[in-house]
């Protein structure tokens, strides 16, 4: 599979490419301390070089092929080719379309295989030989936590891409760390009321969780928010990671009680679960005189893929939606679908926001030193880009914007058609006070 | 390849590996392989291997579970680190010994069956340590994360630095990451292989390799193997916990990962590709796999085009598409080839090639070409 | 008690799984001594069949609509199935039945892979160590792996039991309990019989036809049975390609309980090694047997009364179980002496 479907002009890869490869084709024997610059990896030419971390290979490799397409597609936009996409809408007119600080922006890429060592190694390399000034990417909340301490004790900015558990900018938050993406704690705030709007107030609920820090995070969240509605969680129960077969943890459910399932499972445990519970015939199940319901706090175009004709009408949170009728999402739609003949996922909007976010506060900053373009980011309010006016809050390098919460559709149009969205839940609603999530930044590290 | 030793070979053959690991900052920067980080990488599976050919190239006994003792040693030294101050002296040695007891339990199980029943019984003692690792030893392990040193852990030998130092590992104020991380591997490196060329020679070595070539035999003679086996296991057990440690001393961090299957499996594979038995194929193994996963990874269809451009407009679409299969996302199609086409060819490995080369060379040539060879083959 | 019924046909249903992989592993292993890693991706190509088949089935006809435009600008494209725009209802309901319907397409598919991978690499490893053969099958395994994911891309893709066999049939009432106690799913029960069936068969053909008479015995001492004259090597491709085709229906039949991705081969690969090697080395029975044990067992230990005791449990009974029966039982259930011991 090809990252570029549309073979671009060759010419124009040529000229965004030649930097990066030459980047890549001549290895520094010296590390950039050597020069004793300002900053870590400072750039000195008329480039300057992102590095873009993703997974290309084990389970969220077609995740990753799509944060790529749209980091090339950020950086298209960036250095002024395409139609400028979500530049137009954002409010922030600090980029005009000629690079960042007056430099071109070139990239490098490397693949995290979902392993922290394997993301460190890559991120490594990038930052060591590549000379990245800033890492971005990802799809699971354990390497964004491992890349993010990496790029803490290097010097580096990180821009984290899908990661959802609250620790990436609770308990292991840092400074040279920002994340765009939601997280449990939000999902949990949205999710609740809708829950209790559709399903009542009075509910029994069985969780599965994934047994690692993100699926705790997440049953940890939905117990406290739907628990204040008045649900009584009936069991918690942990599963092995990559379990394959759940029916052992499916089977208990029937006859316990209670009468909603909540899947606090994510990838292809998602897909695996959902599928076999509903094999099961939880859903046509009548408990407690009311309809067996079945919720999955963490969506994605990919899982519901997946998942095929399970996850209609299930309910769910999710980050972003192409189908959203804002200026900032329709300008993304539409640049993303005709450069590659598909809407972009919920991870390729926030990673293409990343990237422009990040372009955006060195030139506020007027340079790429992180401590100075951290304080461009902290605080920073900005509305456009496809989630309302949104804040990156200084206290935890945390977004707040909008949530969405989707539900699986009855009749889908087409196969990227599969969710429809429900409820948008305004920003206010999901704040919570930085001191909850417990953590501490540290200082900026600028790696000199 | 033994029949030709003697002391002084054997010296000589050691201090060039020396002089050729030292250098590796300068004869692998051709290559895209001179940075820190990968040099390390080199270093340390390098030694990983090793140590698993110390068991698996003398004895023959196929360990499936040797990642669990990388993974102690990991967990181990960021303990230390947390514990005791982020010097890595004594995370090396404390990481060595559990690792050592680790393999001790694990060894005196295992090592009650030979052949296929070894090999699972060592992959279920680590899938079980992985699976706890990950899930329900947490609060040890920090799980899925990973385990990290923080500004609140005591330290008790680094109060005097205050919470301000790097938490990174400091040798007399030297910071191990970057290039002195690189050294210090590399010396650890050397010496790990003095003692493993040490072993490979001495009676201790040659009794392991009797119970390779025929075990039966061995008993008849009197002579228990289990003791044997086992001190090559606990041995090759500590130098996986080395190099666990080295990997945490380069980058504090410890995930669970490093113990599962696919870890265990790696080393596996890196000793057969470069040759079981020998004492410098595990090292270019382990080399080479790591020089797929990290250069072969990187390239995309940008850098392809770049390499490319001096082909015709015609010719170069074509021959980028086709090598974007075997790069970038595709870096696994061309080690999966490579796996096959090395074993097919060469069936004792990429050292096997080596030796077919020196023989080429040896009718007219000085009988040090064979060495010659070797280094050669270790720029590769 | 109805738990514990639940448990024991999960246990069943796992167990069929294991069982149907372990068997075409240990046919290799004990007729042709070989070990072979890509026996999961065996399992993985049956799976993808089944895709291949419903894909080929619901092929679409894409026309550009000009008139009108998707959300991003571009010409809508409007797709029809040719098979059901050809064939009617006959192609509604081959469409419906495409997972069973897909054995037709897997059986001579995974013969033919079987064949060739015999035919093309695994014959010229026979007399090769262990070692150079988890090296060549380790990397064959991830050559298919990856072509798979180039043509499939990595992300599960859902497959769909037929409409009459989805969803869960109220077996407690057939054993007398209240409705609803006692509900599994039917296309699990359909699975449990098809791996039982598929053993039966290959069980008689070993035991009832001379073909399988002349293999058994190869199994037992191989250098007679080439004394005797008897062309081993022609049997050892055929038993190959049986395995194969054994591997392939399990993964065929598995797919609407597992949406398959190019990895799942993987995933099983370590699994059933162990579950042969408990089983007893060379022994067919033995791996049936503990293909069924291991699965049972997991499930009971994943019963929450059980993991209140022993937190974590259900992570590791399979390589608890291993290391008991090991340690216990020398050569696994029913292996026998001298086998791969070396």
């Amino acid at each position: 599979m090809t990252i570029i479907r549309k073979p671009l002009n060759r010419r124009s890869i040529l000229r965004a490419g030649a930097l990066g490869g030459v980047a890549l084709a001549t290895p520094t024997i010296f590390t950039s301390r050597a020069w004793s610059a300002g900053y870590l990896n400072e750039p000195t030419g008329s480039t300057v070089t992102f590095g873009f971390n993703v997974p290309q290979s084990g389970p969220y490799a077609d995740e990753g092929a799509d944060e790529l397409r749209a980091y090339q597609l950020a950086v298209k936009h960036l250095n002024g080719e395409g139609d400028g996409g979500m530049l137009n809408t954002f409010s922030s007119k600090a980029l005009q379309g000629n690079g960042v600080n007056g430099k071109k922006v070139v990239f490098v890429t490397g693949d995290t295989q979902t392993k922290s060592d394997a993301a460190r190694a890559s991120a490594k390399r990038m930052i060591e030989k590549d000379g990245a000034i800033m890492i971005t990417g990802g799809s699971s909340s354990g390497v964004a936590i491992a890349v993010q301490s990496l790029c803490q004790e290097a010097g580096v900015i990180f821009m984290a891409g899908l990661t959802h558990s609250n620790d990436t900018t609770g308990k292991d938050k840092r400074a040279n760390g920002f994340r765009h993406f939601f997280n449990t704690e939000m999902t949990g705030a949205a999710l609740a009321p809708v829950l209790k709007n559709v399903m009542g107030a009075d509910r029994r609920a069985y969780h599965l969780t994934a047994d690692y820090t993100w699926g705790w995070s997440q049953e940890e969240s939905i117990k406290k928010y739907t628990g204040e509605l008045g649900w009584e969680t009936v069991a918690a129960v942990r599963t092995p990671l990559g379990a394959g077969d759940f029916s052992q943890y499916i089977t208990p459910v029937l006859n316990s009680g209670a009468d909603v399932l909540v899947l606090n499972h994510y990838g292809k445990d998602m897909v695996n679960s959902l599928t076999q519970a509903v094999q099961f015939g939880l859903r046509d199940k009548q408990v407690n005189g009311k309809n067996f319901e079945i919720v999955v706090p963490l969506y994605s175009e990919l899982m519901a893929q997946g998942a095929g004709e399970n996850v209609k009408g299930i309910l769910g949170s999710s980050g972003w939606d192409w189908k959203l009728t804002d200026a900032g999402t329709q300008a993304f739609t539409k640049s993303f679908g005709q450069e590659y003949g598909f809407p972009p996922s919920q991870a390729a909007h926030t990673c293409y926001v990343q990237a422009l976010l990040y372009a955006d506060a060195a030139q506020r900053a007027g340079t790429f030193m992180p401590s100075e373009l951290g304080k461009a980011l902290e605080g920073f309010e900005f509305d456009g880009l496809g989630n309302g006016p949104t804040l990156y809050r200084a206290a935890d390098h945390q977004c707040f914007k909008d949530v969405l919460v989707v539900k699986g559709k009855e009749n889908p149009s087409s196969q990227y058609d599969l969710l429809e969205v429900v409820e948008v839940t305004p920003r206010a609603q999901v704040e919570y006070p930085a001191e909850l999530l417990g953590g501490e930044l540290g200082p900026y590290n600028n790696g000199v | 390849m033994s029949a030709r030793t003697s002391p002084a070979r054997d010296l000589v053959y050691f201090v060039i590996f020396a002089a050729a690991v030292l250098t590796m900052p300068v004869w692998l920067a051709p290559i895209g392989a001179g940075y820190p980080d990968l040099l390390q990488k080199f270093a340390i599976y390098g030694l990983f291997a090793t140590g698993f050919n110390l068991l698996f190239g003398l004895t023959g006994y196929l360990s499936f579970g040797h990642a669990a003792f990388l993974g102690v040693g990991s967990y181990t030294a960021v303990w230390s680190f947390k514990l005791l101050g982020m010097n890595p002296i004594p995370a090396v040695i404390l990481a060595v010994v559990a690792a050592g007891i680790f393999a001790l339990a694990i060894g005196f199980v295992s090592l009650r069956r030979s052949g296929i029943y070894f090999s699972i019984l060592t992959l279920a003692f680590a899938q079980m340590s992985y699976n706890l690792a990950y899930s329900v030893l947490t609060p040890i392990t920090n799980g899925e994360t990973g385990l990290r040193v923080l500004r609140s852990d005591p330290r008790i030998f680094d109060a005097a630095d205050g919470a301000e130092g790097a938490l990174v590992s400091t040798l007399f104020g030297i910071e191990m990451n970057g290039y002195a991380g690189f050294y210090f591997c590399a010396v650890i490196l050397i010496a790990g292989f003095f003692i493993a060329q040490r072993i490979f020679r001495s009676p201790f070595g040659i009794m392991l390799r009797a119970v390779k070539s025929n075990q039966n035999r061995m008993t008849y003679t009197g002579l228990n193997p289990r003791p044997y086996t086992l001190a090559a296991f606990v041995i090759s057990g500590m130098y996986a916990g080395l190099a666990g440690s080295l990997l945490c001393i380069t980058d504090p961090l410890a995930g669970a990962e490093r113990m599962q299957w696919t870890a265990s499996g790696e080393v596996v594979l890196m000793t057969i590709l470069g040759g079981a038995g020998t004492l410098l194929g595990p090292l270019l193994g382990a080399g080479l796999i790591k020089y797929f996963e990290n250069i072969f990874s990187a390239f995309n269809e940008q850098t392809l085009h770049s390499i490319f451009s001096f082909l015709p407009d015609f010719l170069e679409t074509p021959v980028v598409g086709l090598m974007s299969l075997f790069v970038g996302e595709g870096w696994q199609l061309t080690l999966g080839v490579l796996f096959m086409i090395i074993v097919i060819f060469l069936p004792g490995g990429i050292m096997e090639g080596v030796s077919r080369l020196g023989r080429l060379f040896k009718g007219s040539d000085k009988p040090s070409a064979a060495d010659k060879g070797r280094v050669e083959a270790a720029a590769e | 008690m109805d738990v514990f019924l639940l448990q024991l046909l999960n246990g069943l249903d796992k167990g069929g799984a294991y069982a149907l992989i372990a068997l075409g592993l240990t046919l290799i292993f004990g007729t042709l001594g070989v070990v072979n890693f890509a026996h999961g991706t065996l399992f993985m190509l049956g799976a993808f069949c089944a895709i291949t088949f419903n894909k080929l089935l619901s092929l679409e006809q894409v026309r550009i609509d000009p008139e009108k435009l998707t959300p991003w600008g571009t010409p809508l494209e409007v797709r029809e199935p040719y098979v059901e725009a050809l064939l009617g209802d006959f192609g509604h309901w081959l469409l419906n039945y495409s997972v069973p319907a897909s054995i037709l397409l897997a059986i001579p598919v995974m013969a033919i892979i079987g064949f060739v991978m015999e035919r093309g690499l695994i014959k010229h490893f026979y007399n090769r160590p262990h070692a150079d053969q988890i090296l060549v099958t380790f990397g064959l395994a991830i050559v298919i792996q990856e072509i798979v994911k180039t043509m499939f891309g990595a992300n599960p893709i859902p497959q769909i039991a037929p409409e009459s066999l989805r969803g869960a049939a109220d077996i407690g009432l057939m054993l007398g309990t209240d409705p609803g106690v006692i509900v599994y799913p039917v296309w699990r029960m359909v699975y449990l019989v098809f791996a039982g069936l598929v053993i039966a068969a290959v069980f008689a053909f070993l035991q009832f036809t001379t073909f399988g008479m002349v293999v058994r015995a190869g199994m037992a001492d191989r250098e007679t049975v080439g004394l005797l004259g008897i062309n081993i090597e022609r049997r050892f491709t055929i038993v190959f390609a049986i395995a194969a085709v054994v591997a392939g229906l399990a993964g065929v039949m598995y797919t609407p309980i597992l949406p398959p991705d190019y990895h799942m081969g993987m995933d099983f690969l370590v699994l059933s090694f162990v579950v042969v090697v408990v089983g007893g080395m060379g022994s067919l029975p033995g791996a049936v047997a503990a293909g069924f044990l291991l699965g049972i067992l997991q499930s009971f230990a994943s019963m929450n009364e059980i993991k209140d005791i022993l937190p974590g449990i259900d992570q590791i009974i399979i390589y608890l179980v291993a290391v008991v029966i090991l340690l216990v039982r020398p050569r696994g259930l029913m292996g026998r002496k001298g086998v791969m011991e070396n």
